[in-house]
């Protein structure tokens, strides 16, 4: 594809920049999809967290993350039953309502809620709805090998879709792609951990986010152009307390949201579709692309809710993000009817209150259009924090 | 129908459910000898508890689905959901989670008994909530928690078998991580593996599996021979419970004998058997016998549901394990059980538009309930393609199988008696068009 499908951005100052991405993230007719397939590209959707994309990227098609959207669910709706969260009503409606036209869904067995979306898809679209398994026995010496099998199954499903073979050198082509991403967004959170002043929680959140909608290589081109114009920001450190927000890994908060926890608190670490930076070192350009990934996704990455490694207590990691990025206090989040998360939550403010750190409990949904009693509490919370 | 000796009708005809209850007490009693004598148990779960080999280690098996269903059963349910949503659990996660963490705060105590403290915790994918659940018990006991990937399917449409690339690539890993759990129980328990005590259990498991596929295939007949809801439940305590036990076959072998000679008897569930319903989801404990009690009083009886089908652990399949090649085949019947289990509820409309025909069904009940989304997240949009397959009518009723406050009694009964009226009504036109 040579068009461009996110153009809007360049040849823009800084705050144009931003807002450009602010805009794109919060344009629910999702008009980079359009483009692509007017274009006569093809789109794999995959939904949260995790989905090896440079599979997807090496045959040539699109990987677009589904992760829902503001918008009334009209047709799903009747799909689902009650006490489910948001991000999977909304998910579906994105397809129903064919605001997004995919040409395969992957979803992943993430919670019991977001496995039974490939067989709700696949009852309602023409296209191929699938499930990839992603390894919950993470420590077993076999699971890398399985997870290969896995991701060499989906590259014949991908292949099928896109009618083009996917080679061992397109994938270590792809797996170049994605290690500048990685290498760019480890920097954007360097930054926000550093000098938190510089981006604002909603622009780092923007700048991340947009990288779900676009090919990868225009979210580098972004990324690129935008960290030194950051780092050059004319702002000044304020007396804000430093926070970390755990909460966001699946269903995501609305923009808004950020923006008002951003206005009270630093916010220096979070896991907001930490899908996208789940690799957290770059994947070697071995002789086996996919048996590369396949051990990145085990051995090189970070840690959620929703994956069970015994080597990774998430209490454990959640007090090491706090201690990597110099916070003082936690944003302890879950998303309404979010089953993982709600569990989570619990015994990460039982550790929190073992290690004598603040944090400030709340639930979500991605669309909530009021946040006064939330500011207010959190002002609150951080009030007392200061003068305490 | 055979008129038999009235004596022999009233020693077969119920003796599967006084012989389960009878097991179940004995069942909880050993749990409480092991608890009070400081045995550590297996906690396993009903989608490939893999009760044929944690027996060659001799460790005792509790099913903490089963004891929580048994608090709500009980009428007892809310006092524990409460202690644990006072310790910080949200009234939207699962009820049989909550139950449990306030059960182990209550040092195991529960209405039928002590369940011992757990020694190492076994589960599948087959459920996140299992995953999520099990963390718990590792954070309070510090037990090793052994995680079993077994995938399911990926998609609607044929079920890759032996042969097939995917299919091999799933046996093998399978097969590989229970020769890694074998070397946990090992440590765990202290105990050398023993081969040939695994082959023993595999074959009560045989039989059990056996029983349990021939049970599900006499329901057909009509009347039907159990009520699959209330019935039903009995023995799926029983397939989890004593799965590759001497006693778990022998049951299910005069459990076949009992729907053998009631069928050969013309002996239904009930009297007068006016309509023939299929179950899709997990029964309302809170008002279990009352529930059960809406539907029989129309003469409505539950001939199958797919509850008999992912709750017995694979048992359903009727799989043979080879005893030749014990590990292999365990590995087998382990991806292939739970597999089936999975697609009970992502993949189930070809099945039940199978079970309409195959069972001769008048109408499908959807119970979605708040505490468990691994069922209920599909069963709208399963209702509705089932509709497209099959003209039958349906009810769709939310409840939960563990927590009164979402359970309305009444507006239960107004819905369930409309449907009903509907079933009738359907009959009455139908009656009149071919006069």
């Amino acid at each position: 594809m040579k068009e461009l499908l996110f153009p809007e951005w360049r040849g823009r100052d800084l705050d144009g920049v931003l807002g450009a991405c602010l805009d794109l993230l919060e344009d629910t007719r999702f008009p980079t999809a359009k483009r692509w397939k007017e274009a006569g590209g093809k789109i794999v959707g995959h939904f949260q967290v995790y989905f090896p994309e440079e599979i997807v990227h090496a045959a040539g098609l699109l990987p677009f993350k589904v992760r829902g959207a503001p918008i009334h669910a009209a047709q799903a709706d009747s799909r689902f039953g009650s006490y489910l969260c948001s991000i999977v009503k909304s998910s579906l409606e994105l397809a129903l309502s064919r605001r997004v036209e995919l040409d395969l869904f992957v979803t992943h067995p993430i919670c019991d809620a977001a496995r039974n979306l490939a067989a709700i898809w696949g009852r309602n679209v023409r296209y191929p709805c699938q499930i990839l398994y992603l390894p919950q026995n993470a420590g077993s010496p076999s699971a890398p090998e399985y997870l290969r099998g896995e991701y060499d199954r989906l590259r014949r499903v991908v292949e099928e879709v896109s009618g083009t073979r996917v080679e061992d050198g397109a994938l270590r082509d792809s797996i170049g792609v994605f290690n500048e991403n990685r290498r760019l967004l480890r920097a954007l959170y360097t930054l926000k951990r550093e000098s938190p002043w510089l981006v604002g929680a909603h622009e780092a959140y923007a700048l991340l986010a947009v990288g779900g909608l676009i090919p990868r290589e225009e979210h580098n081109a972004l990324l690129a152009a935008v960290l030194p114009l950051l780092a050059e920001r004319p702002a000044r450190s304020q007396d804000r307390i430093r926070v970390v927000f755990e909460g966001g890994f699946c269903e995501q908060p609305p923009i808004d949201l950020i923006r008002s926890i951003g206005r009270s608190c630093y916010v220096v670490d979070d896991d907001f579709l930490v899908g996208m930076r789940w690799i957290v070192s770059d994947v070697p350009v071995g002789k086996d692309p996919l048996g590369e990934l396949a051990r990145a996704y085990l051995e090189r990455s970070t840690y959620s809710p929703v994956q069970h490694d015994a080597r990774k207590p998430k209490e454990r990691m959640l007090l090491e993000r706090l201690e990597g990025a110099g916070a003082g206090a936690a944003i302890v989040a879950a998303a309404k009817m979010c089953e993982p998360g709600l569990e989570e939550q619990v015994a990460y403010v039982h550790a929190l209150d073992a290690a004598r750190v603040p944090h400030f409990v709340t639930e979500f949904e991605e669309n909530m259009t009021t946040f006064e009693q939330l500011e207010i509490q959190l002002e609150t919370f951080v009030e007392n924090l200061l003068f305490d | 129908m055979n008129h038999l000796p009235e004596q022999a009708s009233t020693e077969i005809v119920g003796r599967a459910n006084r012989e389960g209850a009878r097991l179940f007490r004995v069942w909880y009693d050993d749990l409480t000898r092991a608890a009070e004598e400081g045995r550590g148990a297996a906690y396993v779960f009903v989608m490939g508890s893999l009760g044929e080999l944690l027996r060659a280690f001799d460790l005792p098996l509790v099913f903490p689905e089963i004891n929580s269903l048994q608090t709500a059963v009980r009428k007892v349910a809310h006092e524990y959901l409460n202690e644990a949503e006072d310790f910080g659990y949200s009234p939207d996660i699962c009820g049989y989670v909550k139950a449990d963490i306030a059960a182990q705060r209550r040092d195991g105590r529960l209405p039928m008994g002590r369940i011992p403290r757990p020694k190492i915790a076994v589960l599948t994918n087959a459920c996140n909530t299992y995953i999520k659940w099990a963390e718990i018990w590792e954070r309070m006991y510090g037990v090793p928690v052994c995680v079993l990937d077994v995938p399911g399917s990926r998609s609607d449409g044929p079920l890759p078998g032996r042969g097939d690339r995917d299919f091999e690539n799933d046996r093998t890993y399978v097969a590989a991580q229970l020769r890694e759990l074998i070397a946990v129980l090992e440590g765990v328990t202290g105990t050398r593996f023993d081969v040939d005590r695994l082959r023993e259990f595999l074959g009560h498991a045989n039989r059990m599996n056996r029983g349990w596929n021939r049970v599900l295939e006499l329901n057909r007949s009509r009347p039907s021979l159990f009520n699959a809801l209330s019935d039903g439940t009995i023995y799926l305590g029983v397939s989890n419970g004593y799965r590759g036990a001497p006693e778990g076959a022998a049951y299910f072998d005069e459990l076949v004998e009992e729907m053998e000679w009631k069928q050969a008897n013309g002996i239904g569930t009930l009297v007068d058997e006016r309509c023939r319903l299929v179950f899709v989801g997990v029964p309302c404990y809170p008002i279990f016998r009352r529930f059960t009690e809406f539907f029989t009083e129309h003469g409505g009886t539950f001939v199958n549901s797919t509850y008999l089908w992912f709750a017995s652990g694979g048992s359903n399949l009727g799989f043979q394990y080879d005893l030749d090649d014990p590990i292999e085949s365990l590995a087998e019947g382990l991806l292939l059980g739970v597999r089936d289990s999975m697609d009970s509820m992502f993949f189930p409309t070809n099945a039940l538009a199978r079970m309409v025909d195959e069972y001769d069904v008048d109408g499908v009940v959807f119970h979605p309930i708040k505490s468990c989304r691994t069922v209920s997240t599909g069963l709208a949009d399963n209702r509705r393609a089932l509709m497209e397959r099959r003209d039958v009518p349906s009810l769709f009723i939310e409840s939960d199988m563990m927590d009164r406050r979402v359970v309305s009694e009444a507006q239960l009964k107004n819905r369930i008696d409309a449907f009903f009226e509907s079933i009738e009504s359907r009959r009455q036109i139908a009656s009149a068009r071919h006069g």
